[in-house]
């Protein structure tokens, strides 16, 4: 189940945002106001799949309420619609990690709840296949 | 028109008191600067109380334990400009003609370790993404990455404040380190070490504000010239604000850029007649990025400017004198009180060791979640 409901899918594993029918400025998480210019009546949108690095470090002790594993990468990957999404990386070793790198987002597995049920959550992975080769090795 | 000044500080010294409850550091420091002022109960018409962790009433319990209440007491919360954000209420009223004397305080007893801020959803803190140091983490890669800025600045910031630190009595860590010692303490979040991060602890500030009296002005009276917050314009994705995302426009200004240009317009002061700052250094990096936001240098000067020396004791432009939230720890409800105290004493020329020769402008500058960013500035 997902750490939260409306945030991505799963299948194809997409970040779900918004898009301003007034600036034309896309959003995440989806709001129906947009939070640059405050038009209302956002649209709902899928968000590209693949981005680019830009920002990038690890967390290596557990923060308030964590209920995952330690260390985990964190970051920014930039979107080509021109959106910067703060998020987990599956790489949790900085070095291993450059500017402006490709990235693909992945569904991941996060923690197993109380009553059994694996909670996922979204995060971008380094992407092997380089820009438009999906997987290709 | 009438001015405000400060009619009287008080400190609770910054650091870990388990004996001492958040309320005792409050009435510490507030019967500090009550007394100073010459005020005492009746003689203050309104209280402005900044916590961010205080919990409700927390002003009250502070005057109930003192006998003073009756007046309007407000709790303020403004992230780690709340004290910042309690003095501008205060300065505001005042000069609109609401009152003509008020007591302004911040407390604060926070836990140790990383933060647990309400501030974050559930699901936020149970996938990873409350990790305040991180996001501090990520700001200072983009400084490195955009402005030349190296790990061996950050060390030089946390020199630089540390040796300024162990001239301050009130301050948690009153020993100086080596930039060697900077780069071996562990790494919390790269390119951050431990030593590069404030620790979040304990105390109390207070300062007594009055409507200046044209006739008979106090020889030691400091005028506050600007106590400005603002927050966040929407669209940086690192803004203090803290988003799940942003924009790709980097010409969106920060939040204490914003705060600076009111302040310094308000005062009708630029930069470069500042003779000394107190600036929010939650890290080392955030201290440089402070230097640009304020303006004290320009857009990717902040590593000229820090290795110019002018900003040590002794330059032409020392910041954080009092050793900033590096060697005081950073209590947030006191922290930006603790630096208009700082202020106040280097002003009136009482700053001891650490006392900038004949300062009479200064600024203080709180920046922290919200977006909350606070400018003050004082001058005699």
């Amino acid at each position: 189940m997902p750490v939260r409901e409306g945030l991505f899918t799963a299948d194809p594993p997409r970040l779900v945002g918004g898009r301003c029918p007034g600036c034309g400025a896309p959003h995440f998480p989806m709001r129906p106001t947009c939070p640059y210019c405050a038009s209302d009546g956002a649209r709902l949108v899928e968000l590209s799949p693949t981005g680019t690095l830009w920002a990038w470090t690890a967390v290596n002790s557990p923060p308030p309420g964590y209920r995952g594993t330690t260390p985990f990468g964190f970051g920014v990957v930039e979107l080509p619609e021109g959106l910067r999404v703060v998020t987990r990386l599956t790489e949790p070793d900085p070095a291993r990690l450059s500017a402006g790198q490709p990235m693909r987002l992945e569904i991941v597995p996060l923690h197993t709840d109380d009553e059994g049920n694996e909670v996922v959550t979204y995060a971008f992975a380094p992407d092997r296949g380089g820009p438009g080769g999906a997987g290709a090795r | 028109m009438s001015h405000v000044e400060v009619a009287g500080i008080g400190l609770h010294p910054f650091g870990r008191f388990p004996d001492t409850s958040i309320t005792d550091m409050g009435v510490f420091a507030v019967q500090g600067a009550l007394g100073e002022a010459g005020v005492g109960r009746g003689g203050f018409q309104a209280a402005f109380c900044g916590t961010a962790y205080g919990g409700v009433a927390s002003g009250h319990k502070v005057l109930g334990a003192l006998g003073m209440t009756g007046m309007p007491i407000v709790d303020v919360e403004a992230g780690c400009a709340s004290g910042s954000a309690a003095l501008m209420l205060a300065a505001g009223a005042i000069a609109a003609g609401q009152y003509d004397t008020v007591l302004v305080f911040g407390i604060e007893k926070m836990p140790k370790g990383i933060i647990r801020s309400s501030f974050f959803d559930t699901w936020q803190e149970e996938a990873g993404l409350a990790a305040t140091p991180a996001y501090f983490a990520l700001r200072a890669q983009r400084l490195m990455q955009t402005s030349g800025v190296t790990s061996a600045h950050l060390a030089q910031v946390v020199v630089k404040n540390r040796r300024h630190g162990a001239r301050n009595p009130d301050a948690m860590f009153r020993s100086e380190v080596a930039a060697a010692d900077v780069l071996a303490s562990r790494v919390v979040c790269d390119p951050l070490r431990l030593f590069m991060l404030c620790t979040p602890n304990e105390g109390a500030a207070a300062v007594v504000l009055r409507r200046s009296v044209p006739s008979g002005p106090d020889p030691r009276a400091v005028r506050l010239a600007a106590a400005v917050l603002r927050s966040h314009l929407p669209g940086p994705v690192l803004s203090e604000s803290t988003p799940l995302a942003g924009l790709t426009d980097d010409s969106v200004p920060a939040a204490s850029s914003l705060a600076a240009a009111d302040a310094f317009a308000r005062a009708a002061l630029g930069p470069g007649d500042l003779d000394v700052v107190e600036c929010q250094d939650t890290d080392a990096a955030r201290e440089l990025l402070s230097y640009e936001e304020l303006g004290l240098c320009p857009p990717g000067g902040a590593a000229a400017l820090l290795e110019s020396g002018a900003t040590e004791l002794g330059g032409r432009l020392p910041v954080n004198p009092s050793g900033g939230l590096l060697s005081k720890g950073e209590p947030l409800g006191a922290s930006g009180l603790g630096q208009v105290v700082e202020l106040v004493r280097q002003l009136r020329g009482e700053a001891g060791p650490r006392q900038v020769p004949g300062a009479s402008v200064g600024l203080a500058h709180t920046v922290g979640r919200g977006a909350n960013a606070g400018v003050v500035i004082l001058t005699r």
